[in-house]
């Protein structure tokens, strides 16, 4: 097996570069003097500039935070509150809620857009803002259910009993003894709901209205002609994402690599 | 406890009405046409109709398929071997590369189907080309993550215990190793055709306005022309084929186990 470890190497170096490249290439070419996407004419600073004046693009990272922000509190509450309910319901209550969730899940994002495109205007419910936060929370509970409720199927229910037995109201219970066991699953669901919200277009080009802009839609209506701010743009977003993810998966793994180190010394 | 059923009540009410119903009003409106003054509207086949009696919609139809399968079967072929190869690697150095690999999915996927743009304006390839690299881009990262996930989940004592019973590398891998990782192949197959399917803002940024695909036939009805009858029709004809090719999917994935 050893000999092939070279290869392996260098097969996997490739697939990271594959993905990398792009990545590498838009970071690149912010920086560039000229408006070229093919020639990197010098250093320049223009398009970072270009961007923080351009208020629809400052608007659209803020309506993006925002909703994702918005989105992923409201879902994660109401993703946990039914989580719990349906951890007690009948199996059938379960099965329907189960398959229902499924349809946004499984249907292509495009089909969901629509199907809510039609609903609001039949309604004549005038899209904007809120037709785009209510879309958002609305694909994102389904995921947030998913996540927790294998948590709640581990759970103890003699636990919650339990608790009740020694004096907690129903909500107590629920509170200090439900929760705390699942929260890891809501923690997950909470992060899968906002990459979801940040992430999405399909369900954002279809539900939003005039004049409210996300990233995604706004790059995609900007992409006709060149404009080299969208490279400022992706700069600063890959930079954020980042910057999170180290801290939320590197620093992890530094303190329990101390906490290692301590215990052997 | 029996008190907390009454959580799910007001989740029904909402799934009901923002989930399913959408589904039902596009196909009232796929079984529909706009009518005149009198009737408003006309409960008809026509757009059925319309769709398979024109050769061009067919066409589409079978340029997505194609796209779709071609960027699933590159994705496992991409995807197994680099799953295969990060799930032999230390642990540590396995859960780095698991994060190497999710990073760029965590990017908006406009931004880095935009990203490719510029990389591809500097090759002079075929239009359809690019939206195939920008398609395998943006899809290999679910199929690697979910072959890796089947394969970091397998006994590793399954491996040696197949040597010592007479396996070579090769007859180890086909005989536990793949087999076992089966699911991990169906769920990644999931995650790549379906979207894969219906996409529309690849082909649109990619391959420029010549490689249309139902994603953007279904763009078109309801944002340029606004014919929102015909427009749901394609999506229902759409749903109704990803359905079919994933119950044969699930249906290859329960014979292989049944087996």
């Amino acid at each position: 097996m050893k000999k092939y470890g070279f290869l392996k190497k260098s097969y996997l170096a490739l697939i990271i570069g594959f993905f990398y490249l792009p990545i590498i290439y838009v970071v690149v070419f912010s920086f560039n003097a000229s408006r070229s996407l093919t020639s990197f004419t010098g250093f320049s600073l223009q398009w970072y500039e270009k961007m923080f004046a351009s208020r629809p693009m400052m608007e659209s990272i803020y309506y993006t935070v925002i909703i994702a922000v918005i989105a992923t509190a409201v879902s994660t509450v109401a993703g946990t509150i039914v989580a719990i309910g349906l951890s007690k319901s009948h199996r059938i209550i379960r099965q329907v809620v189960t398959q229902v969730n499924n349809l946004p899940m499984l249907n292509p994002d495009i089909v969901t857009a629509i199907g809510l495109m039609l609903f609001f205007s039949t309604l004549n419910i005038p899209t904007g803002f809120g037709t785009l936060l209510l879309a958002h929370i609305i694909f994102c509970i389904p995921y947030v259910i998913l996540s927790i409720m294998p948590k709640l199927r581990q759970l103890d229910d003699n636990l919650a009993e339990a608790a009740m037995d020694l004096g907690c109201t129903p909500l107590q219970a629920l509170w200090k003894v439900i929760i705390p066991q699942i929260r890891e699953g809501i923690v997950s669901g909470a992060l899968v709901a906002f990459t979801m919200s940040f992430d999405d277009f399909v369900i954002s080009y279809f539900t939003t209205g005039p004049g409210i802009n996300n990233i995604s839609t706004y790059v995609y209506a900007t992409t006709k002609r060149i404009n080299p701010s969208v490279n400022a743009l992706s700069t600063i977003i890959v930079i954020a994402i980042t910057t999170i993810l180290i801290f939320a998966n590197v620093l992890p793994m530094l303190r329990e690599r101390r906490k290692r180190n301590e215990k052997t010394a | 406890m029996k008190s907390f059923r009454r959580l799910v009540y007001p989740y029904l009410i909402w799934a009901g009405v923002l989930i399913v119903l959408p589904m039902l009003i596009i196909v009232f409106y796929a079984f529909s046409t706009e009518g005149n003054d009198v009737i408003p509207v006309k409960i008809t086949l026509e757009n059925f109709v319309r769709f398979f009696s024109d050769t061009i919609f067919i066409e589409v139809l079978g340029r997505s398929l194609k796209l779709a399968v071609i960027t699933t079967i590159v994705c496992i072929l991409l995807g197994y071997p680099a799953a295969y190869f990060i799930s032999q690697l230390k642990p540590d150095s396995q859960s780095v590369m698991v994060l190497i690999v999710t990073l760029p999915q965590l990017i908006n996927m406009l931004v880095r189907t935009y990203a490719w743009r510029g990389i591809l304006l500097n090759i002079d390839i075929a239009p359809e080309l690019k939206v195939y690299i920008g398609m395998v881009y943006n899809f290999l990262p679910y199929m690697i993550l979910q072959i890796y996930t089947s394969l970091s989940k397998m006994d590793p004592s399954l491996v040696p215990a197949a040597h010592d019973l007479g396996c070579d590398d090769r007859m180890a891998f086909l005989k536990v190793t793949l087999p076992l990782s089966v699911p991990g192949i169906i769920s990644g197959i999931t995650l790549v055709f379906l979207p894969a399917v219906s996409s529309f803002f690849i082909p649109k940024l990619l391959g420029g306005g010549s490689y249309v695909l139902v994603g953007n036939l279904i763009e078109n009805y309801f944002v340029t022309t606004g014919d929102w009858n015909f427009g749901s029709a394609i999506s229902l004809i759409m749903t109704i084929v990803i359905l079919i090719s994933m119950y044969f999917t699930k249906k290859f994935d329960y014979d292989q186990e049944a087996a």
